[in-house]
This record gives structure tokens, sequence and C-alpha cells, in this order.
């Protein structure tokens, strides 16, 4: 089959490999019609994931059709259309009897070096890295799905690939985002980033009841995006002095009752501390440029909620825990527990709540796949979400 | 070498003693409760003098490769004469260092390598003191070398007298007879029962334990152990259950005239609130000599500890998912992408 491989930073191929194999009872093989680059994927694209390996293959956005079953699988069939959750689960180990799946005890089968580098192990995750269990990804033409029983949604007939693919991460992603915060009526929500994590925890916001959703980017497009679909207040942070400033204007000196990160790792800025930061990477004496959650911690009010979507690969510095203390501000983050919310999220799109094809700016076959990533990394073409059509 | 003498079995004093005398009648700790996991942090403590030897086994490493590299380099810098007697004696004396530092590093009995070192730093100090007396020597840069040594030595005897207070534990225990102990513990989101009864089945040890290729039960208490070994060979032994306690402890050890010594002991917890079980496994080995001293290794690999922990999350995941998950990385030993390929899996 044709995959996408990672060979090395900022060189993805799309090679001829063996086609997977049932490995476990639960398994089932999923012939992949649809798949998507995710922002995360741009952090081990761009290298700042460790534990890659020349020839593994991509992505952790996918759906398609059920082509083998294992037989531990009493729940799908061949020739169902499913979408996969991109954290793997097992379903029966404390983690996922609390329905917190994205911390799995039983999938991540490098479990222990996990736990020399963050302590104790999140869990499997879909061709995203060897630290979380070296799975071959879905940016290709099969995927073996570990835990298929519990890991599917099954497509209701009549809904297209675009409208529930990101149901395997993005869409998930982003509300939990939103949820994190405990929305009030009246409450005002700030999110940094408007990739497309970010605009579906602005749309999201809105769902549970948010009365505005400010929004923080530096593309002209993505804000357009975030304004005009996603229903945003934008601030583009390289038109103003101080984000925080605006954001205390726009809330009469209270600040936003809720902040939401999601920018992470490769976070950017302009002045000094931005060249501070960045200097600190490349030295490696800080592997991650926290700036948005930086200013998303500062600009919070007091007793309110910051939320961190936006992925952290390693350590920060100057992180103003202060603020956070004096403060009374509450910290939530996390990977995506996405089982939990599949099944909420598929009915709120089949209600009209919610339609999340507007991000999709590009659509192109697999074996173009090194172009998306491209594309996506550099914001070129107005890039905003690369589905890819196996 | 007592195996039986599982942490959190031993009788202490703190079984008497009263914790959370503040707190009224209602939320006080239970005693047989907070006694047990006392004894299991007791046990684990060290006596602060670790992270000192480390730094000094790094120390004597590094001195004794400087030794050994560049013999008239450390002379001149001890302002000792050049002279082929002297550059292998200096090169001797990196022998010296570089065993005394990998015996401190290794972590086994640091305590002797420390008191080593500081015999070592005495007879070199005795020999600074025959190179000031000649003439022939620099005496001033000697002097200072003695300055060196002589900090050096305060902090060796430090570090030597710390390690020499800790106390027995279950990691150091039985490191006098060359015997390696180590243990790991896990929650399982099974009952005590079920984690035992599965367990107590020692034919089903190779499903969770990737090293072993069979055990047969042989008679009520006895048992025989297959393992794999390097270059497709095995190696074997008898095991006799020593403790057998329903649904709380299993102890077993190697036969009298088994080729390896081991012996281990799984206890079984039930673990607060309704997270499952507490399983803990304390295991000891004695790595043997000879032709069989590789293959053993080979066994717990580098550090036995790692191995008893792959065994216990296996477990873990045989109990409560029915098998050990496997990916397309991690489905054969050693490095391999995260891509399919024809291989079958290697238990």
């Amino acid at each position: 089959m044709k995959a996408t491989c990672w060979v090395a930073p900022q060189k993805m191929e799309v090679r001829e490999v063996p086609d997977p194999t049932i490995l476990n009872k639960r398994d089932a093989i999923v012939k992949i019609t649809s798949t998507a680059i995710c922002g995360s994927d741009l952090h081990l694209y761009n290298g700042f994931l460790p534990m890659m390996e020349p020839g593994d293959i991509m992505g952790h956005e996918f759906m398609g059709e059920v082509v083998e079953v294992g037989s531990g699988v009493d729940n799908l069939k061949v020739g169902d259309r499913v979408v996969v959750p991109f954290p793997i689960a097992c379903g029966n180990c404390g983690a996922c009897k609390a329905e917190a799946y994205s911390l799995c005890e039983n999938s991540n089968p490098n479990a222990y070096i996990a736990e020399k580098l963050l302590g104790h192990s999140p869990s499997g995750i879909f061709g995203y890295s060897h630290l979380t269990g070296g799975f071959a990804g879905g940016q290709a033409e099969y995927a073996r799905v570990p835990f298929a029983d519990i890991g599917h949604i099954k497509v209701p007939e009549g809904m297209t690939d675009e409208q529930v693919l990101f149901l395997s991460d993005i869409l998930p992603t982003g509300y939990m985002g939103a949820e994190m915060c405990g929305i009030k009526r009246g409450d005002t929500i700030a999110v940094w980033g408007c990739g497309p994590v970010g605009q579906f925890a602005i749309a999201s916001a809105y769902m549970l009841g948010a009365e505005r959703v400010i929004a923080i980017d530096r593309f002209k497009y993505r804000l357009d995006l975030a304004r005009e679909k996603a229903g945003a207040i934008t601030i583009n942070y390289e038109e103003v002095d101080s984000v925080p400033d605006v954001l205390m204007d726009l809330t009469a000196g209270r600040g936003p009752d809720h902040c939401i990160d999601a920018v992470g790792v490769e976070g950017h800025s302009h002045g000094l501390l931005y060249a501070h930061d960045r200097m600190k990477q490349v030295l490696r004496m800080q592997t991650d440029r926290p700036i948005a959650l930086r200013e998303a911690i500062l600009s919070c009010r007091n007793g309110g909620t910051v939320s961190v979507i936006g992925v952290y690969t390693g350590l920060i510095d100057k992180f103003p825990m202060n603020a956070v203390m004096n403060r009374s501000l509450t910290i939530k983050t996390g990977q995506c527990h996405v089982h939990r919310y599949m099944k909420p999220l598929l009915e709120r799109i089949q209600r009209g709540d919610i339609d999340p094809t507007f991000i999709i700016t590009h659509t192109m076959p697999l074996s173009q796949a090194p172009e998306g990533y491209r594309m996506f990394n550099n914001k070129e073409d107005h890039c905003e979400k690369v589905v890819l059509k196996a | 070498m007592g195996v039986s003498t599982e942490t959190g079995m031993q009788t202490t004093n703190a079984d008497t003693a009263v914790i959370g005398t503040a707190l009224g009648e209602q939320a006080r700790p239970r005693i047989s409760t907070t006694s047990r996991y006392q004894r299991i942090a007791n046990a684990d403590r060290g006596t602060g003098g670790e992270s000192l030897a480390n730094f000094l086994g790094a120390f004597s490493l590094g001195l004794g490769l400087a030794q050994v590299l560049a013999p008239e380099g450390m002379s001149k810098i001890c302002g000792i004469k050049d002279a082929e007697g002297n550059r292998s004696l200096m090169r001797a004396l990196g022998a010296r260092e570089i065993s005394n530092g990998l015996a401190i590093l290794s972590r086994q009995q640091p305590e002797k390598a420390m008191w080593s070192r500081v015999a070592g730093d005495a007879m070199d100090l005795a020999m600074l003191g025959k190179v000031m007396a000649n003439p022939e020597n620099d005496r001033s840069r000697a002097l200072f070398a003695t300055a060196n040594v002589l900090a050096v030595t305060a902090l060796d005897v430090m570090c030597a007298k710390q390690l020499s207070m800790q106390p027995r534990t279950v990691a150091n225990e039985g490191a006098d007879k060359g015997v390696i102990r180590t243990k790991r513990s896990i929650t399982v989101g099974k009952s005590p029962e079920e984690c035992y009864a599965f367990w107590h089945n020692f034919e089903n040890l190779p499903q969770f334990m990737r090293h072993l290729e069979s055990v047969s039960v042989t008679g009520e208490r006895r048992s025989h152990w297959k393992a794999k070994a390097p270059a497709g060979k095995s190696v074997e032994w008898d095991a006799e259950t020593i403790e057998d306690r329903p649904n709380e402890l299993i102890s077993w050890r190697s036969t009298e005239d088994a080729d390896v010594y081991n012996a281990g002991t799984v206890s079984f917890q039930k673990a607060p609130g309704d997270r499952g079980t507490e399983v803990r496994v304390e295991l000891e080995y004695k790595p043997p000599l000879g032709k069989l001293g590789s293959k053993v290794a080979m066994l717990w690999r580098e550090e036995p500890g790692q191995q008893v922990m792959d065994d216990l999350r296996h477990f873990k995941q045989v109990m409560e998912t029915g098998e050990i998950l496997f990916s397309d990385a991690t489905k054969q030993r050693g490095m391999h992408p995260a891509q399919p390929d024809n291989e079958p899996v290697q238990l």
C-alpha cells in the first residue's frame, strides 16, 4: 500500500509499504477513504517531538471502510464505515472506565519510555512517534486499528466523509477545550490560535453558551475565517502593541472569563521575548515556546480557567506561576478523550448545530501528502486544513 | 536468604504506634492501613549519600581514563619527573581508579567501593609524600596535587560514612553474597482473588513474562521453568513454591540443584476504593559466572527492575484486556519504524 512516511525533519515521502495485518484479537483493518493533516503533525514534521524513526507512517485523523475484523471484535463487520479516534484506548482499565481515554493504561507498548520523560505514560496514539507506542498512522491506504471494538463510531447513511472526518480529533479537541472552561451565561472566552482546533474551540464555546468569543492570530485569512464562519471578535497580534491590553479594553478591565491556548509548542510573537524564547529553543535550553500560554495566564480574569489544548512536547521557561496562584486561576488540559465526545458531537452535526466542513481549504490525493505538509506548515495559499483522499 | 520477608508483611513496632492523634476518632486513619505503607516507604529510603557517590564514581572514571590515556600529562600536573617507570605506575593507578569508579556506579555495595576509594586516597597521599621528598620532582606542583587529593579524600570519607549507614533494604540486602534484588509494583483492575488465581497457575506465566518459554507444573509444590537465551538456546531449572497464602501471596525459589539461582515473591493486596489490586513483585537472582553467566544476564536485560516492570505491565494487560498489545514498532525486539512488515510477532 501507499503510506505517508516521516523521513527526516521537514521531509515526508509517500512510499510503498506492506499492508497492515491483524496483530491482536481486538484489531480491525480499515481501508482509508479520507484522512487529514493535523496541526500536531506539524510538530513532528518540524522535529519538535522526540523519538521519530525514518519510515514511521504519519497520521492520526482518518476514516474508512472496515475490510478485516479480529476474532475479539463483535460490534464491527466488513463493510462498516467508521471514523477512528486518535487515542488508542482499551476500554477496560481504570482511566478508560473514567472516560479519560487518552490516559489509557494498556495501549502504549512503549510506556516505559514515556514514564521516564513524563513521569507516567499517556495512551498510545496513531502515527505520533515511538513515545506514544510506535503505531503506524492513517495517512495511508490502510490502517490497523487496535481495540477497534471501542475505538470507532459508525457513520450514519447519507453523511459525507468531510462532515464526520474531524470527529477523529480536532472537533472533539476544540470542544473539550471549551468544555473545560465551564462556560456560564455572559462569559467572554479568548482563544489563542485560529488553526483548525482554534476554530472549533471558538464554535464550541458558542455552542456551550458563551456570550462572545475573542480570537487571536496573526494570519488575516485565519482571522477572517474565525470571524465570518465561527463568529469570533478577532485580534491580529502583529497589529497591536499588547494582546492583554486589548483584552482588558474589550472586557472593561475584567479580563476574559476563560482563556484557551490552541497554539502550543511553536508559538510566535513579536518583540524581544520571542527572540529570547526562540534562541533558547535553538540552543536546547528549553524545548517549547509557551508564548500563547503566558499571555493567556496574564490576561485571564481572577478566578478564571486557562484551558490548554495546544500541544506541548517538553519544558518551558518563565511560567507565571505567581499569577496562577495569587489570582486563583485553574489550569485544565489534556490530549482529548475523543471517545467521550464522538457520539454527542455527531448528533450536533446531524442537528445542524455545527458544520465542521467550514475549515477545509485543500483536498488532494494521498500521493500529494508531502506537498500538503509543506503548504500547511508554511501557511501557503491560505491553507487552513488539508484533507487527503486515499 | 529471606525471600519471604516480603516488605509489607514484616511485623515492626509501627504496628502498635498510634498516628493521627490530633484527629478525632472518626477521621483518624486505620493503623493497619498506614503501617503497611509506612513499612514500604521505610524500605525504600536511602541515606542521601547516593548523589555524592554518583559524582565521585564519575570523577573516578574520568581521572582513571586520564591517567591511563595520558600518563605523561598527569605526571606533569603532579610534578613527577617523566620516566618510563613512572608512566606505567601512573597507568596502574588509573586502572585502579576506573575499577573503583565502575564499582561505585554499579550500585552493588557502593559503600565498599567508597571505602576502597578512601584507601586509594591514602596510597596516593603516601606516594605524593615520596614525590615531594625527591629533589628531581617539582615540589610546588606536588604540593598543589596533595592539596587536591586531601580535599577529595574528605569528600570520599564523608560519602563512605553516609553510605555505610544505609539501612538493610530489599534493594541492597543480599548484595554481600552477590545476589541482585529488585522490586516493582502495579495496580491491576481486577480482584485479588482473580489476580492470585491467574498467577497461581504457573503455566500462565509465559503469557506475560516474555523471556519465559514455558513453565510446567511437575508436582504439588514443584515446577519446571524454561527461559529463552541468546542464539536460540534456552536455560532450564526447577523451582519450588515455598509459601502460598491464597489470594494474598506466592513465593517460589529455584531448587538446590538448579544452575540458575532465582527466587521471587508476588503479593496481592486490595487497592483503596475500587481500584482493584496492588500487585507487588520482589525478585532476587544470582548471576552465575562462567558460560551460563551471559545467558542469564540476558534474561533480565541490563536493569533487572525494567524486566520485572515489563512483566507486570503485561500481566495487567492480560488481566484487563486478555492479551498483550503490540504496535508495528514493538512487535519485534530492537528498533523498527512504525510501519507494517511481514514478520511474525516476536514474544
